[in-house]
């Protein structure tokens, strides 16, 4: 008990920013980088010199309001001139208590509120818990809702990947491309709205399967996304990768090697864009993956421009996976027959009694969910996205925590941005691409 | 829990089954729904870490604590002594591909655990989530402050005995 | 044309060719109301989901650009107009107001998803119950997240509230907009203000 009030006293305003020089040694400095420090004596004691008396170093605060479009988060970064020597983001400005909220609800309520941790990608979070709840319960989901599934998550994955275009060509300066990413997002979304009668947080993958069947002539609107991107992917293909300026301020910023990403525990675009290739969807395969053709995309240098590369050709090697999701869906149900966790069909409720109060238990009580945890890791646009659900044995989650790989790709900021300019600091943390709704959940 | 392993004690009339319990790395293992789950205590978890980090276990995916003052009797491994916290931390190894699972306990008399930020320096944010949520102080951990709630914040926000803060609102169903 | 065939109406429909004199008239009041509702600048202050509806709403498919509002200022203090969207959290509420107390009058808020108008569904510690404890709100635009069309609409709510209202307003006096609700003895005029 001593412990944590010492930390409570600790504790002050202000404690959670970055404290000036001469108030820090080097080691505690070195630290603060985060990365993997093999570093020699040498290096330290470089390090210890390299506060001289007359350096001037200042510390600013970027955020929480500014208008790079990545949401609530704050950089205290210090700076000597334009470089940046270090830098601290503090996050909690977007904390909304979901975690907690998750144990007042039952499990088939259990996705409106996970679905608004990643806004950007709303389905990835929902799946990752309709996977846990159904691995607590022992069901199996019929061929269809998996394939289902596949196929609109690899359309959220379009959708999100085209908001990182627009957002990170608006953050170096590429304004038009805001506008064209937008445009091509809203032809994925109407796609999605069809579906799931929403444009955003969606509320569509369950516990059980998914919420409604596809509807008639849904093969039209997925062929006519999947004949308009080409072209438009083409133009950004020349717009902007072929581009000397977008080169110059992508290429050799914010290197990260594979050794620092996986003792920081990074996932997704920023560890394949080392050279490591490592895709849940093909290593550790769910949902219809291991019956797909897909290629994972992996960059060489480390640097943001290798992660643009890699999103977008990853929205192609989406596209590959949803023309095939075309081809390859099976007929059948949308969702397990399962009594215990499917409610009746809403025609069998104005004839049957029974029906009617069926209905009624699982929306209003909720179905038991047997004792027991468990934790399933999907790949999200983001990074390995997971949910892990300890179970009382009763109609609410025990505990429901959600791995967010933005929450852990953000501690590669200060490693990133050590050594590089302000201007590129805002070019760092659009390649690393964070959603402040899953950081702060 | 028990695999099967019935110790006869000798005697004619009464067979007592000890449970068999599967160690692995020294310590008893259970399997949660096809995962491999490893109970260590607070003592041998630091060694623990080197050693999986030796084996392939690059990477520490997540780390969590649970609060189980509502649920004391849940299932764990037998021969280890339920506490009211635990620290779950889930690890990969890309090479074999495989997951593996830690549970440590934790006494709410003195919450204080061994931190794997020298080994893992991923877990920086992780350990601060955990401390600022149930009040779990990792030692060795570099900058033990509070992370999603305000720095004058008091209390733990997602223990089972902190109030969820709800505002009354006028519908009879909203109870829970 | 003659004067008598043309129809009766103010100086722009009856066409610049009556014009017998260089002026344009109108009331003073008139002409800045049209101006302000004309030109608001809204500030960036996304914060969650809605934030990405708003900036949908700034693309090009429900273009924002066609009330010259497409141009977001970062700057608090080139902005009249702020939409809260998203969820407010107890580490954010103060910065909110700061980022409000440093606009200048006029200034607007417009309160985007239910999170901001009462907090949502989200009833606990953590996220402020509603942004109007915080900063005084003109319209509320309910939904999670609520469509473009929907933040449109609370946008053209706005803009005919601006024309509405009063030119100078001194806080506390409200807004200076009366509606009449029926009585025990016959309508009774109502002021909406603003505290």
């Amino acid at each position: 008990m001593t412990a944590i009030e010492e930390n409570v006293h600790q504790t002050s305003e202000g404690a959670q920013e970055i404290l000036p020089r001469d108030v820090v040694s080097a080691a505690q400095r070195l630290r603060e980088l985060g990365a993997v420090l093999r570093i020699s004596e040498a290096e330290a004691l470089e390090a210890e010199l390299e506060r001289a008396p007359d350096d001037e170093t200042m510390i600013i605060n970027m955020g929480p309001q500014h208008p790079s479009t990545h949401g609530v988060l704050r950089l205290m970064l210090e700076l000597q001139g334009e470089t940046v020597l270090r830098c601290k983001p503090i996050i909690g400005y977007l904390h909304t208590g979901m975690e907690r909220t998750g144990e007042d609800l039952t499990y088939l309520q259990g996705p409106t509120n996970v679905t608004r941790m990643d806004y950007a990608s709303p389905l990835f979070t929902e799946l990752a818990f309709s996977l846990t709840v159904e691995k607590l319960l022992e069901i199996e989901v019929p061929e269809r809702a998996v394939w289902i599934r596949t196929l609109m998550t690899e359309m959220n994955r379009i959708s999100s990947h085209l908001l990182f275009m627009a957002t990170n060509g608006m953050d170096l300066g590429a304004v038009s491309m805001m506008l064209y990413g937008w445009r091509e997002r809203e032809e994925a979304l109407r796609f999605l709205q069809e579906v799931t009668g929403l444009r955003m947080n969606h509320n569509y993958i369950r516990p059980g399967g998914v919420a409604a069947d596809l509807p008639d002539g849904w093969r039209d609107g997925v062929l006519r996304l999947l004949d308009m991107l080409p072209d438009r992917l083409a133009e950004y293909d020349t717009l902007l990768t072929q581009q000397p300026i977008w080169r110059e301020r992508l290429q050799g910023v914010g290197v990260i090697t594979s050794e620092e990403c996986l003792a920081l525990g990074i996932t997704g675009p920023i560890l394949r864009s080392t050279g490591y290739a490592w895709d849940l969807r093909r290593e550790m395969p769910y949902l219809a993956f291991d019956q797909l053709d897909f290629d994972v995309v992996v960059g060489s240098y480390g640097d943001c421009f290798d992660r643009y590369a890699i999103r977008l050709a990853e929205i192609h090697e989406s596209m590959k996976i949803v023309r095939q999701c075309l081809e390859k869906m099976p007929k059948g149900d949308y969702r397990i027959q399962d009594k215990k966790v499917t409610p009746p069909p809403r025609a069998r409720i104005d004839e049957s009694m029974e029906a009617l109060i069926h209905h009624f238990k699982i929306f209003t009580e909720g179905f038991k969910v047997p004792e027991g945890e468990a934790y399933v890791p999907i790949e999200s646009p983001r990074g390995e996205l997971g949910c892990y659900i300890v179970s009382d044995g009763s109609s609410t989650p025990y505990r429901m925590h959600v791995r967010a790989p933005s929450f852990v790709n953000l501690q590669s900021l200060p490693h990133l941005m050590h050594g590089s300019l302000v201007a590129d600091a805002v070019a760092i943390i659009s390649s690393v691409d964070p959603i402040l709704g899953e950081v702060d959940r | 829990m028990s695999d099967g392993g019935a110790v006869e004690n000798g005697e004619a009339q009464e067979v007592i089954a000890e449970p068999v319990v599967e160690l692995l790395y020294d310590m008893p293992k259970t399997i949660s729904h096809g995962q491999t789950v490893l109970h260590p205590t607070r003592e041998n978890y630091a060694s623990l870490l080197k050693k999986l980090h030796d084996d392939g276990y690059l990477m520490i995916v997540d780390l969590c604590g649970v609060d189980y003052l509502k649920h004391f009797d849940r299932e764990i491994a037998p021969g280890i002594q339920a506490e009211r916290f635990e620290v779950v931390v889930n690890l990969i190894n890309h090479r074999e591909r495989s997951r593996l699972r830690l549970r440590i306990q934790v006494p709410e008399t003195d919450p204080v655990m061994p931190s794997a930020y020298d080994l893992y320096p991923g877990t920086e944010a992780m350990e601060r989530e955990t401390f600022d949520m149930f009040g779990i102080v990792f030692e060795g951990h570099p900058d033990l402050t509070r992370i999603l709630m305000p720095e004058d914040w008091v209390g733990h926000p997602l223990r089972k005995d902190y109030d969820v803060g709800r505002i009354p609102v006028q519908f009879k169903a909203a109870n829970r | 044309m003659s004067n008598e065939t043309r129809a009766r109406g103010g100086l722009l429909e009856s066409g610049l060719e009556g014009l017998q004199h260089n002026f344009l008239t109108g009331t003073l009041e008139g002409l800045v109301k049209w101006a302000r509702s004309h030109s608001v600048m809204p500030a960036t202050f996304g914060l969650a989901c809605c934030a990405i509806e708003m900036m949908a709403a700034g693309g090009p498919h429900y273009d924002l650009a066609r009330y010259g509002m497409e141009v977001f200022r970062a700057s608090p203090r080139q902005a009249d107009l702020m939409i809260v969207a998203g969820r407010v959290s107890q580490k954010m509420a103060p910065v909110l107001r700061q980022i409000y107390d440093q606009m200048m009058e006029p200034k607007w808020v417009i309160s985007m998803g239910v999170c901001a108008s009462s907090g949502g569904m989200f009833n606990n510690y953590a996220i402020v119950q509603g942004v109007d404890q915080i900063v005084p709100v003109d319209v509320y635009a309910p939904g999670c997240p609520p469509s473009p069309e929907t933040l449109m609409h609370a946008i053209l709510t706005l803009h005919q509230k601006i024309r509405d209202g009063q030119l100078t307003r001194r806080p506390g006096e409200g807004a200076g907009i009366v509606i009449e609700q029926l009585g025990a003895s016959g309508p009774v005029p109502v002021s909406l203000g603003r505290s």
